[in-house]
């Protein structure tokens, strides 16, 4: 059967061109490679070449025709022996829509929705599921706390470090003033005299350079604790974390994965103004590939950033620059490791559950005390991980509180919050008594003045008030 | 102040646009063999001039001479000419795939053969590649099969990454070729990073960064001298200067600098500039910017000087903003062409030999063009499973990516 030459694609997206010219005519014997025509679009032109040696057959798109559809006909070659009454007429050869590069694309674009229902083809416009996702497994977290000490979130965080180097020589600490100075926030105290200078690092003052440089490192085997001096200057490195870190696994069909944390305090501190006082949960939760963690007290600080430098992932551990100077009973069981993913519930209650994390816990539990007070007994949930998050968790209690306010201190706008209102509305839609609220940073950078600051930053009593309002009380 | 003129910006030009005759006498090109050889612990200041020369071993009459010459023996000479033609048949037939509309997206490295061919033989097993999409020659010297590159091309069933990467952006822990980034530079401090973690472990094992002549303006290029520099990383960092970064001349990225191996030297790092159409001058280059890595030595700076003749991919016309015979004005010529001449005026091969290689190359990769075929193309046949889709997001799948993937059906 004679071969249809198709006209040709210049890149995925393209869908039609003109045929400008023919440099062969019937009859014409070609080789492969030979170039037979040129086709034009708004960007550029390209030979046409054969692919095959034979006899050019029939021209069926004439010279100068403008709008050819991309993977039509435009000619047929014939082979040895064939003649142009093999030749097929055109309404049947002409190559269904379907089949083009940019309807495929389209099509292929569907894809699987935020939380995951994809377009099951065999049902399609089904709802959304609503089957809870269950948690990861909890470890019983009490007997750890029979032996405690107390510390600080600092501290907490530096022995969960000092431990996990002791105990694995791949793991390793850098970044800007973690050696000589022991941390911008004192965070790596001592660990450069028990550890030496190359396995606690100081770096050039170039976020985007040693994120870079560690993801190069976690690649080469090695399990990199990558400080940054906040989170707020790893703005420049976020392309590191994102399109290398957290996608190299995939990209690579899984041969090669990225275990490495990056922390670092995250959010707002006290009079540091717009470019230091961001809020990166959502930020990074946003993303498949990685982990977001989120902790409150010194003792999940420490179980979970030993879990996070266990972990072959890539990991986002979000510290808060207040909290580190606050002190907490912290088991001495170098065994304690909590699991990624376990919210825990805080304080128990029974008519709203109030969810936080990171810095918002301590003022969700002052504000549950306040309520308390008036007879509204809170359920206050500390998410400690951001992603993946324990849906489970906050669905069964506000299965039993059937209303619900959210906290951070990031923006409301695809913040934490959304997402925790959207889950509810899949997974506990039949049990809200009220909308969701969600408190959160005022919509506006973070200003300076320390009146300015305090009002754009979410209070107990705006979670008091958003509580009232979610129990009709006011 | 009334003397003062009034500023002007000054944009750099290429030297000749469509429609212009190819004019590469800006270029100095040395003749081949002038330019000494320094030992590989050489201090960096003694040979600083080596950034703004160019390193040459084949000369015009095919003989290699000086001494950068007598690096490879006739036979390992052999296996470059044949990997050379390999990828450029490979080439070939890929370009023509896209075009019919096999793959969507294709990107040549004509020209540039010798520079990833010749490389990926100095390393030694073990060794890692952060490369650029147009190195696939690494992986064709280094034996990775022909079939596996095409399936991942044409995205069918037998995609070693399951229809997650792009045609050309290969990945293969196993070749030393680590998964290529879109993001231009991103490998470049990586390769850094990977180089250092090999030092801390106190591991044998050296990395090599690539990068092109546009992308070395990206803050990654800087990062990784900066870092290279300061811990002495043992790190070849290669710098493919092909002229083009797509339509955008090499004088954009380059600026003031003469050259870019010259961007080396403010960070003390050794830096050389080779002729890239030279295979027998990159191999000699290669090899000893490697000797100093796995010594201990810190890392080297080496630009290849070459040209990009083919367009940057599928998508692009390079008519629309270079002559169309500038390709072959350059004054470097063809790699394949000057290796077979070596070879040919040294008694070991023969114009014959050379077309029956050619048909062999040829029919070796068709041969594996068919084979790929049959496990499906971009449009039609076998396609990547959606079942690997959810795989490698985590290390372990979580629970909700299991959900996902049962309500995809599989």
């Amino acid at each position: 059967m004679p071969t249809p030459v198709l006209m040709p694609a210049l890149s995925p997206t393209m869908t039609e061109g003109n045929l400008a010219k023919w440099h062969v005519k019937q009859g014409d014997a070609v080789k492969a490679g030979d170039v037979i025509a040129e086709i034009e679009t708004d960007k550029a032109t390209m030979e046409v070449e054969a692919v095959d040696e034979g006899t050019i057959g029939k021209i069926v798109v004439s010279e100068g025709t403008d709008g050819v559809a991309v993977n039509a006909v435009i000619a047929y070659l014939l082979d040895e022996g064939e003649s142009a009454g093999d030749i097929p007429d055109e309404a049947s050869a002409s190559v269904p829509a379907s089949s083009s590069p940019t309807s495929s694309a389209q099509k292929a674009s569907g894809g699987v929705g935020p939380e995951g229902a994809p377009e099951a083809p065999s049902s399609p416009g089904a709802p959304a599921h609503t089957s809870v996702p269950v948690s990861v497994p909890s470890i019983d977290e009490d007997k750890f706390f029979k032996d405690t000490q107390r510390q600080t979130v600092r501290e907490a965080l530096r022995d969960a470090m000092a431990e996990e180097m002791r105990s694995d020589g791949d793991v390793f600490v850098m970044g800007e003033e973690v050696a000589e100075y022991q941390g911008a926030y004192k965070v790596t105290q001592g660990l450069l005299a028990e550890f030496g200078a190359k396995r606690v690092i100081d770096t050039p003052i170039t976020e985007h350079g040693f994120a870079g440089m560690a993801v190069g490192a976690a690649f080469g085997k090695l399990k990199p604790v990558v400080e940054f001096m906040t989170f707020n200057f790893a703005m420049q490195a976020i392309d590191q974390i994102i399109n290398s870190a957290a996608k190299t696994l995939y990209m690579s069909g899984g041969q090669m994965g990225c275990p490495i944390v990056f922390r670092g305090p995250n959010g707002a501190a006290s009079r540091v103004a717009a470019q230091h006082s961001q809020c990166y949960a959502s930020w990074y939760a946003h993303c498949p590939g990685l982990k977001v963690i989120a902790p409150w007290s010194a003792a999940d600080a420490k179980g979970l950033l030993k879990a996070a430098i266990r972990d072959p992932n890539p990991i986002i551990f979000l510290e808060n620059e207040v909290l580190y100077g606050q002190s907490f009973d912290v088991p001495t069981d170098p065994d304690f490791v909590l699991p990624i993913g376990k919210a825990k519930i805080v304080r128990a209650g029974k008519d709203v559950t109030i969810t936080a994390f990171s810095i918002m816990v301590g003022k969700a539990l002052e504000a549950a005390e306040k309520l308390a007070e008036e007879g509204i007994e809170a359920e206050v949930i500390d998410l400690r991980t951001i992603r993946p998050l324990d849906i489970e968790t906050i669905v069964t209690s506000v299965k039993k509180t059937n209303r619900l306010v959210t906290t951070e201190e990031g923006w409301a706008f695809s913040g934490i919050g959304s997402e925790i209102s959207a889950l509810m509305m899949e997974h506990a839609f039949d049990y809200l008594d009220a909308p969701v609220v969600r408190v959160a940073g005022a919509d506006v950078p973070m200003p300076y003045a320390a009146n300015l600051e305090k009002l754009a930053l979410p209070q107990v009593d705006n979670i008091v008030q958003a509580v009232k309002a979610v129990c009709y009380r006011s | 102040m009334s003397d003062s003129i009034p500023l002007s910006l000054q944009v750099p030009e290429p030297e000749v646009r469509p429609g212009g005759k190819p004019d590469f006498s800006g270029v100095n090109i040395p003749r081949a063999g002038t330019v000494r050889r320094p030992d590989v612990d050489a201090s960096p200041a003694d040979f600083r001039d080596l950034g703004y020369t160019i390193i040459r071993v084949l000369n015009r009459d095919g003989e290699a001479v000086g001494p950068w010459a007598g690096a490879l023996n006739d036979e390992q000479a052999l296996q470059g000419l044949r990997d050379m033609m390999k990828v450029r048949a490979f080439d070939a037939r890929m370009l023509m795939a896209q075009r019919q509309g096999k793959t969507s997206f294709y990107m040549q490295c004509l020209g540039e053969e010798a520079i990833s061919c010749a490389f990926q033989h100095a390393l030694s097993p073990g060794d890692m590649n952060f490369p650029t999409y147009r190195q696939q020659g690494l992986l064709v010297a280094g034996g990775y099969p022909l079939v596996d590159m095409m399936c991942q091309i044409f995205s069918n069933e037998r995609d070693p990454l399951h229809g997650r990467q792009l045609p050309v952006m290969y990945s293969s822990k196993d070749h030393g070729f680590f998964s290529i980034s879109g993001n231009l530079g991103t490998q470049y401090i990586q390769a850094v990073g990977w180089a250092m973690a090999s030092a801390i472990k106190g591991d044998t094992r050296i990395a090599a960064g690539w990068i092109g002549d546009g992308s070395t303006a990206e803050s990654d290029f800087h990062a990784a001298l900066v870092f290279a520099s300061t811990y002495k990383a043992p790190v070849v960092l290669n710098i493919v200067n092909n002229q083009w970064a797509i339509s955008t001349f090499q004088g954009i990225a380059r600026g003031g600098s003469g050259t870019f191996a010259a961007r080396g030297h403010g960070f003390g790092i050794p830096s050389l500039r080779v002729d890239g159409n030279d295979y027998l001058a990159v191999y000699a280059v290669a090899q000893w910017a490697i000797e100093r890595a796995r010594r201990n030595l810190g890392p080297t700076v080496v630009e290849y000087v070459t040209y990009r003749v083919a367009a940057h991919s599928t998508s692009d016309d390079p008519s629309a903003y270079r002559p169309k015979e500038e390709s072959d004005a350059w004054p470097l010529g063809d790699p394949i062409e000057r290796l077979k001449n070596y070879l040919i005026g040294k008694g070991v091969w023969s114009d014959d030999r050379h077309a029956q290689f050619a048909a062999e190359v040829e029919a070796e990769v068709l041969a594996a063009q068919k084979d790929a075929e049959k496990h499906g193309t971009l449009h039609s046949g076998g396609k990547p499973s959606v079942r690997d889709m959810f795989e490698g997001v985590y290390k372990d799948m979580p629970p909700h990516l299991r959900r996902q993937r049962q309500q995809a059906g599989v």
